[in-house]
């Protein structure tokens, strides 16, 4: 696998002296029909001047619940929603500018594993490969490869997505994610509805690939244990807000607490399973 | 490899993934390829028996039900190009991939012309299909038919309805409930007003003026008198579908980013509906 990593860094500019990943003052709101008025919009802000720099090779979990704005800076910094204020850079490039340098050092898993359904696992690899410019005569023998990184057996390879567990599928959208070489992976709930056994399989997956491939990562999550399981540093972004991010015993030491569950209730007087707020739904239908 | 043939090279591999995927589907889906055919076949059927019924001497018979035919063939073949082309998000949107596709380094170019290249080769398979069953069973004889004539020019007709084609595809996205229909719309407003089964000096003055600018009132035109007299490729049916190909195309791409943007900016590409 090593090999793939290499050759996408080759053919990309991946620039050395700058940070991973740099967001300044980033802003995105939606604007959605009230429910309380009949021809009535509402401007909800998803993101709210969010600000943090992510060092090469650092993983990062941004922590947050439903509608918190996680999904949105994903999306941003994958050049998949367009900014309303602030700036987002990755490795040097300018996230809402320069979308086909981003496309080649960004690829993402998200909380659905997202395929076509009736096309097997092999086939969804195999051609998503190609929009990264990788030939038939790679993917013959990468697409195998890395399935079986990822603990996919080789005699479902040609099986229909549709016929496998959630567990096997977020195993072939990571694989997916992996197969293009990423310089930096966006993981938006990667373990979300999984049962224990598969969560703990795609963790220590990610794990490996921190520990043998020059990935950055950024992980969006509201599994507490997730994120300080594997982050260098955590963040807690509540309704648009970064409220911080800082390594995990800072933040203990900071609201004086022992656990990532007392230190969201300090910043934020509520506990992370409270009811949403009407607002919050806004947030989360589209973010 | 220079820079410039490597990128090149990239891109051409990203268009042959998207037609990849669609080979994949349309094995997956062949028995639905299939019963839709089927349901081609018959309601061409329904359209040529026509000239059975107009009590016509046999040869006059056979020019009309040729004429008929060739009309109900390029509406498929048509109709094949403007689906791909349509459903081009609405597909992606339905399987929950559209995020992973917007987000790849592929031009939007190599997208939607990997998606129009797929949808005028099946189409053109279809067609074929669609032409000869049709003939055999209503006992239509094409002696002149100039095959090699009317299929050219269906390619190059090919290009101005993918230009179109992406001009609807854009539909979905600016509007995830509606968006679809309204390029079946577009493609039946297209096809009424180019003469499919009957000549455009029928229609009213203001529908003949709005099919000078219909490329598939010259594939009709051509392909018939290349079907029906044999007819070589002409100059006259040729340039009208090289203009419009040469505006159609930048317009529709033109038109798809900026409904791509639009759809960034307001949060519109995930939507399900």
């Amino acid at each position: 696998m090593s090999t793939l990593v290499s050759s996408t860094t080759e053919n990309t500019h991946v620039r050395r002296d700058v940070p991973a990943v740099e967001v300044s003052d980033l802003t995105k709101e939606f604007r959605r029909k009230d429910k309380h008025s009949r021809f009535g919009k509402r401007r909800m802000p998803a993101l709210d001047h969010v600000t943090f720099t992510i060092r090469r090779g650092e993983c990062v979990a941004i922590l947050g619940q439903n509608g918190s704005g996680k999904s949105t800076l994903v999306r941003l910094l994958s050049t998949l929603l367009i900014n309303d204020g602030g700036d987002a850079r990755i490795f040097g490039h300018d996230a809402f500018r320069e979308t086909r340098a981003i496309r080649k050092l960004v690829n993402r898993v998200s909380v659905e594993a997202s395929f076509f359904k009736k096309m097997s696992a092999a086939e969804n690899l195999s051609y998503a490969a190609r929009f990264y410019g990788m030939g038939p005569s790679q993917t013959r023998t990468a697409v195998p490869e890395i399935l079986e990184k990822v603990g996919f057996p080789p005699e479902r390879r040609r099986e229909p997505m549709e016929n496998l567990s959630r567990g096997m599928q977020q195993k072939v959208a990571l694989a997916r994610a992996l197969l293009t070489s990423p310089v930096l992976l966006l993981l938006d709930e990667p373990t979300t509805g999984l049962d224990p056994r598969s969560k703990l399989e795609v963790q220590e997956f990610v794990k490996a690939v921190r520990a043998q491939h020059d990935a950055t990562i950024l992980l969006c999550t509201h599994d507490m244990n997730e994120a300080e399981a594997l982050a260098d540093r955590v963040g807690l972004l509540d309704r648009g807000e970064l409220l911080f991010l800082e390594p995990v015993e800072d933040v203990k030491r900071r609201y004086g607490v022992d656990t990532l569950e007392e230190a969201f209730f300090a910043a934020t007087g509520r506990t992370f399973e409270d009811e949403h707020h009407e607002d919050d739904e806004y947030r989360e239908v589209y973010g | 490899m220079s820079a410039a043939a490597a990128a090149l090279r990239r891109e051409l591999v990203g268009l042959s993934g998207i037609v990849e995927r669609n080979v994949y589907l349309t094995r997956r889906y062949l028995l639905w390829d299939i019963a839709f055919m089927v349901w081609t076949i018959a309601n061409t059927l329904t359209i040529v028996f026509i000239a059975r019924a107009a009590g016509l001497a046999p040869a006059r018979e056979n020019r009309l039900a040729t004429a008929l035919l060739v009309g109900a063939v390029i509406w498929a073949f048509l109709g094949i190009i403007f689906e791909f082309m349509t459903e081009t998000v609405a597909w992606e949107r339905w399987e929950g991939t559209i995020e992973y596709t917007f987000m790849a380094p592929l031009s939007r170019s190599m997208h939607l012309g990997g998606m129009g290249a797929y949808a005028v080769l099946y189409g053109l398979i279809r067609a074929t299909i669609l032409l000869f069953v049709v003939a055999a069973f209503i006992g239509i004889h094409m002696p002149d038919a100039n095959y090699l004539a009317a299929l050219a020019l269906l390619a190059i007709a090919s290009i101005s309805f993918i230009g179109i084609g992406m001009m609807t595809s854009v539909l979905p996205l600016i509007s995830p409930e509606k968006g679809a229909q309204l390029g079946f719309v577009a493609q039946g407003m297209m096809l009424v007003v180019s003469g499919v089964y009957y000549p455009v000096g029928v229609m009213p003055g203001w529908m003949q003026a709005v099919a000078t600018v219909s490329p598939a009132t010259y594939a009709i035109r051509g392909c018939r008198a290349s079907i029906i007299d044999g007819d070589p490729l002409v100059w006259r049916n040729v340039w009208p579908l090289l203009l419009i190909a040469a505006v159609s195309i930048p317009l529709g791409l033109a038109i798809f980013h900026r409904g791509e943007r639009y759809a960034k900016k307001h949060g519109k590409l995930k939507r399900s509906g």
